[in-house]
């Protein structure tokens, strides 16, 4: 009778405090946040869903024109639409993945302000629809490729490709953990905001998606390979289009990258929850 | 059984910490307060006047040493001045922020109606929103379809369910999302001035819910608002907060009278032309003093029964002339009822007046309040605007009188507001 509390506010929580279990409980506000995304991203659009693959073939088109055409960047062999679709897909996932979450405090403020519910359904729910999307957009990607196939052409794709879901949680743990200690410092100051959309863009230079790992000189290669998301994007292409290449240690470093990242991302997370409304 | 109990709960805020919004502007704070020691720049004037000069500069104790105990199925009513601390308790209960020391626990769900509608979304539509709404709140989607039908019919926007929400007037959007916690059947309802919107009728609605779910569901509901006659006839409990501080734990009439007297002391003492204004004013007649007189021009108390006149002095500003102005005062009971007007359209045609200083006198043959506290509102209108708007905060205490002798006996409550005049009664 005296210790059937069902909830106990104390001042400060311990660092690693995650409710995985009110966090289940809370996973049809989790699914709400996925519909929501998906609905209102083409609500009063002409062309509705269409948005989804207009983005991606037009990117592909223009980088085709300046860095294949123009520049004269290789593309290893691979087509160039392919090679730069499966690209822009897989970046297209990481970034907006990062843009849900680095957005999470400052862009629910109002909602957070008012109630209380474990605040980590927003930017899971942010990776999901995201993920979604990509899925959808997979399947662009998977009518060039058959057409490609048709055509004749030669696609080696082999079994490293059954390790895309493993792809897939890296790029969204690595976005969504970065997202949030970008969301929790830009609760305080908002003009990170600039420094972040600025430097996501000079990331996705450092980043082998409209060229191959392989152009880079052995001076360079280095920086290229701390970048932790080069294993992955590396490794993609390696599975679908039989370019680029596959580590072990690459995909390893990228994994222990991330834990780190996600531990203190949470860290931070959880202070910031917290207080953040003091803040804001 | 309890169902919430708040052992020395605190809330300390640390103005230094919070940010002013920018890197630039926190490095420039820094700077000036720390190496130059200057003033912190980015401070607002008005937590310098209430809060530091309290004691210690950077901190400030919004909530301290608050330690009470609901029962299961009580309806407790928290009121006082604006930043006494009550919403600051309702955050801490619904867990939007951390407290600083101290522990709540709590037995069952608790909702918060600290806004309602929140989550909504303009592009979905009232249905898609019921259930986002819903979920915020944490009910499960089942639950949310088990209660849908009633969430629709009790909104009273059933037509409009599958328009988004954008096409709504702001009206539907508030009832909508009442109807949405209305239904949420938490065993901890938290409530903060949800009723200061939506039409009188959807008031009205409001109220009778919540007074459902106090009474006849048993649950325990907390309840902040200005609304003191709301929090009367819901609440049996009413804690005041001032400053931070529990100052009156009790029988929600006299929390009532306790709160009214705190605040009503604290305006007293300043002039008619130094009261806050109420909403937007343009100042082309502005009140400045207020006195009660005798008949022979000395000043008075007021007392019921007697001759008084009240003389008001306004100020038209140098270079503007108020063109058909209106002027109105009126006296409001202690809960802000009013009960008479005294209104210059009533009795002549709108007149103009030039730049200057004026005065207009209300002259009664015999004060018709029994003895009390009452408020008086001033308002004036002019040039096509409100000139001027002092809301409820001018006090008219009444002393009592000699109509009839015997109703000084009788407390308060139970010898009404007005006397109309003397009257025979007579047995037949």
């Amino acid at each position: 009778m005296q210790e059937d509390w069902s909830l106990i506010i104390r001042p400060r929580r311990r660092l690693l405090d995650i409710d995985l279990k009110a966090l289940w409980r809370y996973r049809d506000l989790w699914w709400m946040y996925v519909k929501r995304d998906i609905i209102t991203y083409y609500k009063q659009t002409i062309l509705g869903p269409l948005w989804f693959f207009i983005q991606p073939v037009f990117t592909t088109v223009m980088y085709m024109f300046v860095f294949g055409g123009l520049a004269g960047i290789s593309t290893d062999g691979a087509p160039q639409p392919l090679f730069y679709l499966s690209g822009i897909m897989l970046w297209n996932y990481f970034s907006s993945s990062f843009a849900a979450s680095s957005n999470v405090f400052s862009g629910n403020a109002s909602v957070f302000g008012k109630v209380y519910f474990p605040r980590l359904v927003v930017p899971l729910a942010g990776l999901t629809s995201n993920l979604l999307k990509m899925l959808i957009q997979m399947l662009l990607f998977i009518a060039v490729y058959v057409g490609y196939l048709i055509a004749g052409q030669s696609l080696s794709i082999n079994w490293t490709l059954l390790l895309f879901p493993y792809y897939v949680l890296l790029l969204a743990f690595h976005a969504m953990s970065w997202g949030l200690i970008v969301s929790a410092l830009t609760a305080k100051y908002r003009d990170l905001n600039f420094l972040v959309s600025f430097g996501l863009q000079l990331f996705m230079y450092a980043t082998p998606i409209i060229y191959p790992l392989s152009v880079a000189g052995e001076k360079y290669r280095w920086v290229l390979e701390l970048n932790p998301l080069t294993p992955v994007f590396e490794a993609f292409k390696y599975g679908c289009l039989g370019c680029g290449s596959f580590s072990w240690s690459g995909l390893l470093y990228s994994a222990v990258f991330m834990i780190v990242v996600l531990f203190v991302s949470v860290i931070v997370f959880n202070r910031t929850e917290q207080t953040f409304m003091d803040t804001v | 059984m309890n169902a919430i109990e708040f052992e020395n709960i605190g809330k300390l805020y640390h103005l230094g910490l919070v940010g002013t919004g920018t890197l630039s502007h926190d490095l420039n704070r820094w700077w000036q307060t720390k190496i130059l020691r200057r003033e912190d720049p980015y401070l607002k004037v008005g937590e310098v006047n209430d809060r530091a000069s309290k004691g210690s500069s950077d901190f400030v104790w919004a909530l301290r040493n608050i330690s009470f105990n609901v029962e299961e199925g009580e309806v407790v009513g928290i009121i006082g001045k604006n930043g006494a601390g009550k919403s600051t308790l309702l955050k801490l209960l619904s867990r939007v922020t951390a407290p600083t020391t101290g522990e709540i626990r709590a037995r069952g769900r608790i909702a918060s109606l600290l806004e309602v509608g929140t989550g909504f979304h303009g592009e979905m539509t009232g249905r898609e929103n019921i259930y986002m709404n819903g979920s915020i709140m944490g009910m499960t989607r089942s639950e949310i379809n088990a209660k849908l039908d009633d969430i629709v019919d009790f909104s009273g926007v059933a037509r409009y369910i599958d328009t988004p929400v954008k096409r709504y007037s702001s009206g539907m959007t508030v009832r909508l999302g009442f109807a949405v916690a209305a239904f949420l059947e938490p065993e901890i309802l938290v409530v903060d001035e949800v009723l200061a919107v939506g039409d009188a009728e959807f008031q009205k609605k409001a109220i009778g819910k919540m007074q459902d779910v106090s009474r006849g569901e048993g649950r325990t509901v907390l309840f902040v608002s200005h609304n003191m006659s709301a929090v009367r006839s819901l609440c049996q409990r009413g804690i005041v907060l001032d400053n931070g501080g529990m100052v009156f734990d009790g029988d929600v009439e006299d929390a009532v009278d306790q709160y009214l007297k705190t605040s009503f002391v604290s305006v007293k003492d300043i002039p008619v032309a130094q009261l806050p204004r109420y909403g937007r004013t343009s100042g082309d007649i502005r009140y400045d003093s207020i006195e009660y007189l005798d008949d022979a021009g000395r000043p008075v108390e007021p007392q019921c029964g007697s001759p008084l006149t009240i003389r008001v002095g306004f100020e038209v500003p140098e270079g503007v002339t108020a063109h058909s102005s209106q002027l109105t005062m009126e006296i409001h009971d202690m809960y802000e009822h009013p009960l008479v007007y005294f209104d210059s359209r009533f009795t002549e045609d709108n007149r103009t007046f030039e730049s200057g200083h004026h005065y207009f006198e209300v002259r009664l043959d015999s004060l018709p309040l029994t003895e009390g506290d009452y408020r008086i509102l001033l308002w004036a209108y002019c040039n096509h605007r409100v000139a001027d708007y002092i809301h409820c905060a001018i006090p008219f205490p009444v002393k009592p009188g000699l109509f009839f002798p015997n109703i000084q006996n009788f407390p308060a409550h139970l010898r009404g507001k007005l006397v109309l005049e003397r009257y025979d009664w007579k047995y037949d």
